[in-house]
């Protein structure tokens, strides 16, 4: 593989800066948003290499694991960041970081161990980059889903109310939201599975066969990973679902809104 | 015999409220707005946390399934909600077509779509009123009367029923009380 210069590295830089450049231009008011991102891509990626060096020369099981619990950490409070109606107190980090980690670390270890069989299984080069992957789409997935399961009762409470008044079981009211929010959670990954290869080559597929790995062989971890944030995706958003649905009605089957931070702008 | 009982009855800043609805009498509820008659009508229904406790026929509503007291004890919100496409969708699937000639529908009404029904037709019938008749025309005001006194005097139901209406109150209530400051006052 051909190893990347600063020069070559600076070279692509000055196409963002151009993009800048336009913006301010034509006042679309992003240049700046656009350089700190890109700054924080550099220092970032920089940065991750730096710590997957060090792991990859220390491949202690604590080390790995410390890297996931950081990896689900920040994706927890990353779900918890992109919802318009949070659950309030610990709930609202609580139930994404409990479910992706249910889901998220389930399939990754079943893949390691089951499908891949390296040893020791957890071999940092492949459950960091794996469970970087599955976290990822697991986190968009229960992100939309939690989001929609709280907009859709917030907004449909008297609908819901008038149910429970004519004395109708949480799960039964609850239903319908609970099924389109799952929906909602699942339509990207099994959109993305669909247009893979027609439509998209995929990220990783694509930088291994940069890296000089066969087609076929790439294609085929490919189709692995697919697979395995099918799934993370999937279980993870149903069960943060599930949870959210239950927490948002008490034992006396109460539709509990005071549960949820409401948004500032109403 | 069916008797609506409240004791130490609470929620948000109405009450302690003491309150006994017998068999088959209707008790009327009157107040400002703000003053706490839905949140009362609410946490009777048990859709608002409340302290104390509320009975009926002797069974205490803390003993029973949230959805079984609420079969019992039915609140009827001022604005009713619908949550399917089709009319027919809201009803049990016993639901005699034919009583709904009683409100002066047909009883293709279960069939019209949701949308066609004006607000005027969305009314149903229940043991805890908030504003029955609010958006009647006076006809149906007085067919939804009789539908609920029918109702009343036939189930031996106790009934709490709030209306800012005081001819209405003359005529429907056996007893009446305004809501003020989170306590409850007997008017005449």
């Amino acid at each position: 593989m051909i190893a990347l210069s600063i020069f070559d590295l600076a070279l692509a830089a000055i196409l963002v800066i151009g993009l800048a450049a336009l913006s301010w231009h034509l006042r679309i008011g992003l240049e700046q948003r656009l350089l700190v991102s890109a700054a924080r891509t550099t220092v970032q990626l920089l940065l991750i290499g730096l710590v997957l060096k060090v792991l990859f020369d220390n491949a202690h099981w604590l080390w790995v694991s410390a890297m996931a619990a950081i990896m689900v950490t920040v994706a927890g409070r990353e779900v918890m960041a992109r919802q318009k109606r949070r659950f309030a107190g610990w709930w609202g980090f609580g139930l994404g970081t409990l479910s992706m980690f249910l889901s998220s670390f389930t399939v990754t270890v079943l893949a390691l161990v089951v499908v891949i069989g390296n040893t020791p299984w957890y071999a940092p080069q492949y459950a960091i980059p794996l469970l970087g992957m599955i976290l990822g789409n697991t986190m968009n997935g229960i992100a939309l889903g939690l989001d929609r399961l709280t907009q859709d009762v917030a907004q449909h409470r008297p609908a819901l109310e008038a149910r429970l008044a004519l004395g109708q079981a949480w799960r039964e009211v609850i239903a319908d939201s609970r099924r389109e929010a799952i929906r909602v959670g699942m339509i990207p990954i099994i959109n993305a599975m669909a247009a893979a290869g027609i439509v998209s080559l995929p990220g990783m597929m694509t930088g291994q066969i940069l890296a000089g790995v066969p087609p076929v062989e790439a294609v085929k971890y490919q189709i692995l990973v697919m697979f395995m944030i099918a799934a993370g995706t999937g279980f993870g958003t149903v069960a943060a679902i599930t949870f959210g649905s239950r927490r948002l009605f008490d034992e006396r089957h109460r539709l509990r809104l005071d549960r949820l931070i409401q948004p500032k702008d109403d | 015999m069916p008797e609506l009982r409240l004791h130490a009855f609470q929620t948000h800043h109405v009450g302690p409220i003491e309150l006994a609805v017998a068999a088959g009498e209707c008790v009327c509820l009157r107040g400002a707005s703000g003053s706490g008659k839905t949140l009362l009508l609410r946490a009777i229904a048990d859709l608002d946390p409340h302290q104390g406790e509320a009975w009926l026929d002797g069974a205490a509503c803390s003993q029973m399934p949230a959805p079984v007291w609420r079969r019992k004890v039915m609140l009827v919100a001022a604005e009713s909600h619908w949550w399917a496409e089709r009319v027919g969708t809201h009803f049990p699937s016993d639901y005699d077509p034919d009583r709904l000639r009683e409100l002066d529908l047909t009883p293709d009404a279960l069939h019209w779509e949701v949308t066609r029904c004006s607000t005027g037709e969305r009314q149903r019938l229940a043991l805890l009123l908030e504003e029955p008749t609010g958006n009647l025309d006076p006809d149906t005001t007085a067919a939804v009367e009789r539908l609920l006194d029918d109702y009343r005097t036939r189930n031996e139901a106790p009934m709490l029923w709030v209306s800012h209406d005081t001819s209405q109150i003359q005529r429907v209530a056996d007893r009446g009380f305004v809501l003020e400051d989170g306590a409850l006052r007997e008017t005449s």
